[in-house]
């Protein structure tokens, strides 16, 4: 079981309790691969998705991990509803509270929207991305894929490269593998450098040689341009041909490294289109089945931390 | 007539504190007693001259569900602001004499201190044309400013600096770079980045400043910079201090002692312009405004209701009301040994009132007997709910802090505590 009611970020979680979800998850990638997928840990339970920015990917991992556990799972499109009413969102987050969810999927584009909500609901909430701050469960896909692909999850030297400014990825996974003691290496142009990002423990440079050397996991971020003002890199070709991650560049990692892109990619600006399809080192299939496991094992505890719940604390 | 014996006198103009008590006549102070005179007892208390305060934002006309002139009115006198110079950044803003005059006439009938409004220094507080300067100052007001919202266009700033410098106006700028300030709700670092904040660089202050100053040398006018917040910034205020321009720089009592950390866990009420400072700038300030480089210490009372920052911190209001804390959290200041009791009214009465050619502000005979009587050192935890003000917004909820008001006069009238 988790401490806390809610997964909403990296931050607060303990390596035991980052362990205990790898493991769990574990146990559902084998599940998912099997011809019963199904169980009953949210049997009973309702589930609501609420994305208040696109998203498809995630979005479908959460409503399948909902929905092999046994869950009821609602979609809400955020956009199209309520906001364009002018509800705000702590108003729309009492309105579901009253219909007695138990889970509530949320994603919101302003980093810390989605522990404001939390604060006003009984439910459990998962945080799927809030603005540029966290994206927890992408941070464990991520872990699990790397453990699952190297045997361990400490010690290694994990290069991640790109945009790392605008990346919620990025800060959530730079999160977990420092906690799980891991070298960890930010690549890209100083432009998409957060301020002050040198004083948090990680190596910090703009080539990607260098960057990439001896590397373990080489991890790719898509270059957010729908986040930016304009102006980070002069173009998409020149930001190729110097932090694209082609086999050039990857042949300074070591030679079983791993490259991940939590996606979706842009072929052709920060990973070479080929590359990326390799199944010899790209693990980037592997993720998104991780993702649905992941999901399915931070729901599966969350819902025994509320089943926990003495009568009346919950519902 | 009234005459208040036994008091600690904190005279900002010799930086002495002296036992002794006042004597107040036809709203002023006309004698200095000694100790031992006959009269009020205020019981070793602190006698001080009351705070002016510039930079006040009041509701009216436009969010008087915000803040009315009687609201902000008794939070001054329950905070010992016995001036308020209010903002114009309301809705419409200041920036016409007639809106002025309808301004000043509410604020008389209705505020029970004393209110000096200050104009846009341009029209709709758009920085493109300027206003009315001359007509604003006949109509009574003391400061141009455009708020918040710096002037971007250096060829507009000039004309207007210019020709207020004609008429020995004082303006008030925001000094904070409007493109690199865009959107940026904290300072840039580790926490902001770990946050996932939109931030921007300290550095936005002094680019800004530097431009305001060869303005101000150019055109020969009195600056006021509203808030002073980073050590970036200051070595840029001392050289033009240095230099003779007619510069002077204030800096909230938030900023000086709250820093970038109390925003952790995305809470709005910390949610400032600019943004919380590091530890580092915040001491720098500290420093400057006891060796007297930043000349003042305000409230930017900034009052906004509950829903405007009950929002994600990037969507809520920026702001906080700090009329009733401005002095308690100075106390702080000087129960930390940074500023003795007379720097610290040097920054909240005599600075403001020389600044602004007021009589007030001084602990002397023939001075308004705008008086405030204080017990230094009385601890107390603070309660929002308490606040005189419409709005609630104060960073310092529930914070333990020294220092209550025990009475306000207001030109030889007692103004607080009202017996209602």
């Amino acid at each position: 079981m988790l401490q806390h009611r809610h997964l909403l970020g990296i931050e607060g979680l303990s390596k035991a309790e980052i362990t205990t979800i790898l493991d769990l998850a574990e146990l559902y990638a084998k599940q998912n691969r099997s011809a019963q997928k199904h169980s009953t840990a949210l049997s009973g339970m309702t589930q609501v998705n609420m994305f208040f920015e696109a998203s498809t990917r995630t979005q479908s991992s959460f409503e399948i991990a909902g929905k092999r556990l046994g869950a009821d799972v609602m979609n809400m499109q955020m956009s199209a509803s309520s906001i364009s009413k002018g509800e705000t969102l702590i108003d729309t987050a009492m309105t579901l509270n009253a219909m007695h969810p138990d889970l509530l999927v949320v994603r919101h584009p302003h980093s810390g929207a989605v522990a404001l909500l939390a604060e006003k609901v009984n439910c459990a909430v998962l945080n799927a991305g809030d603005g540029r701050h966290e994206h927890p469960t992408q941070a464990l896909l991520d872990a699990l894929t790397i453990r699952r692909a190297k045997g361990r999850l400490h010690r290694l030297t994990i290069a991640i490269c790109g945009d790392i400014a605008h990346s919620r990825v990025a800060r959530s996974n730079l999160l977990l593998l420092g906690k799980m003691e891991n070298r960890v290496r930010l690549v890209g142009p100083r432009t998409l450098m957060p301020s002050g990002i040198d004083q948090l423990g990680v190596e910090i440079t703009d080539d990607m040689e260098a960057g990439l050397q001896g590397a373990d996991v080489v991890m790719m971020l898509r270059l957010q341009k729908e986040r930016m003002d304009g102006g980070f890199i002069p173009s998409e070709r020149e930001y190729y041909h110097r932090w694209g991650l082609d086999a050039a560049k990857l042949a300074h990692a070591k030679p079983d490294a791993i490259v991940m892109h939590p996606g979706p990619m842009n072929r052709g600006v920060e990973i070479d289109g080929v590359l990326a399809d390799d199944i010899n080192r790209s693990v980037i299939q592997e993720q998104v089945e991780m993702g649905v496991a992941v999901r399915m094992a931070a729901m599966d505890l969350l819902a025994r931390g509320l089943r926990a719940q003495p009568e009346g604390v919950y519902v | 007539m009234t005459t208040l014996t036994n008091a600690r006198l904190i005279d900002p103009e010799s930086g002495a504190i002296t036992l002794g008590g006042v004597r107040l006549e036809d709203g002023v102070i006309v004698e200095i007693l000694p100790e031992g005179a006959e009269g009020i007892d205020c019981g070793g208390k602190c006698l001080a001259p009351g705070i002016i305060d510039i930079g006040v934002k009041i509701g009216e006309p436009g969010e008087r569900h915000k803040e009315s002139f009687r609201t902000a009115g008794r939070s001054a006198a329950a905070g010992g602001i016995t001036t308020m110079v209010t903002r114009p950044d309301t809705t419409p803003a200041i920036d016409s004499p007639e809106l002025l005059d309808f301004f000043s006439r509410r604020a008389a009938d209705l505020a029970p201190v004393n209110v000096l409004p200050m104009a846009a220094l341009t029209k709709g507080r758009d920085g493109a044309e300027m206003t009315e300067i001359s007509f604003l100052r006949d109509a009574g007001a003391v400061a141009f400013t455009d708020g918040d919202r710096p002037l971007q266009n250096p060829k507009t700033l000039q004309r207007a600096l210019t020709y207020a410098a004609d008429l020995g106006a004082l303006v008030m700028a925001h000094p904070q770079e409007p493109t690199l300030s865009k959107g940026a709700c904290a300072t840039a670092g580790p926490l902001a980045s770990l946050m996932g904040l939109p931030a921007v660089s300290p550095m936005a202050e002094r680019i800004q400043l530097e431009r305001d100053m060869a303005l101000v040398e150019m055109t020969g006018a009195r600056y006021h910079a509203d808030q002073i917040t980073t050590a970036a910034a200051l070595p840029t205020l001392e050289r033009a201090k240095k230099a003779g321009l007619k510069v002077s720089a204030g800096v909230s009592a938030h900023h000086l002692t709250l820093n970038q950390f109390d925003i952790e866990g995305y809470r709005t009420f910390f949610k400032l312009k600019p943004p919380l400072r590091t530890e580092d700038d915040r001491l720098a300030v500290v420093d400057a405004v006891q060796s007297g480089l930043i000349d003042i210490i305000c409230s930017m009372h900034t009052p906004q209701d509950e829903e405007s920052k009950r929002l994600p911190f990037e969507e809520a209001a920026s702001g906080a009301v700090g009329l009733e804390t401005l002095l308690p959290a100075c106390m702080q200041l000087v129960h930390a040994g940074h500023l003795t009791l007379p720097e610290l009214f040097r920054a909240l009465a005599l600075n403001p009132a020389k600044l602004l050619g007021l009589e007030a502000g001084r602990l002397a005979v023939g001075a308004p007997a705008d008086l405030i009587l204080f017990d230094p050192d009385k601890p107390f935890v603070l309660n929002r709910t308490k606040l005189h003000s419409k709005s609630k917004n104060t960073p310092y909820d529930l914070r333990r802090m020294e220092g209550v008001v025990l009475q306000t006069y207001v030109a030889g009238a007692q103004v607080f505590p009202l017996d209602d």
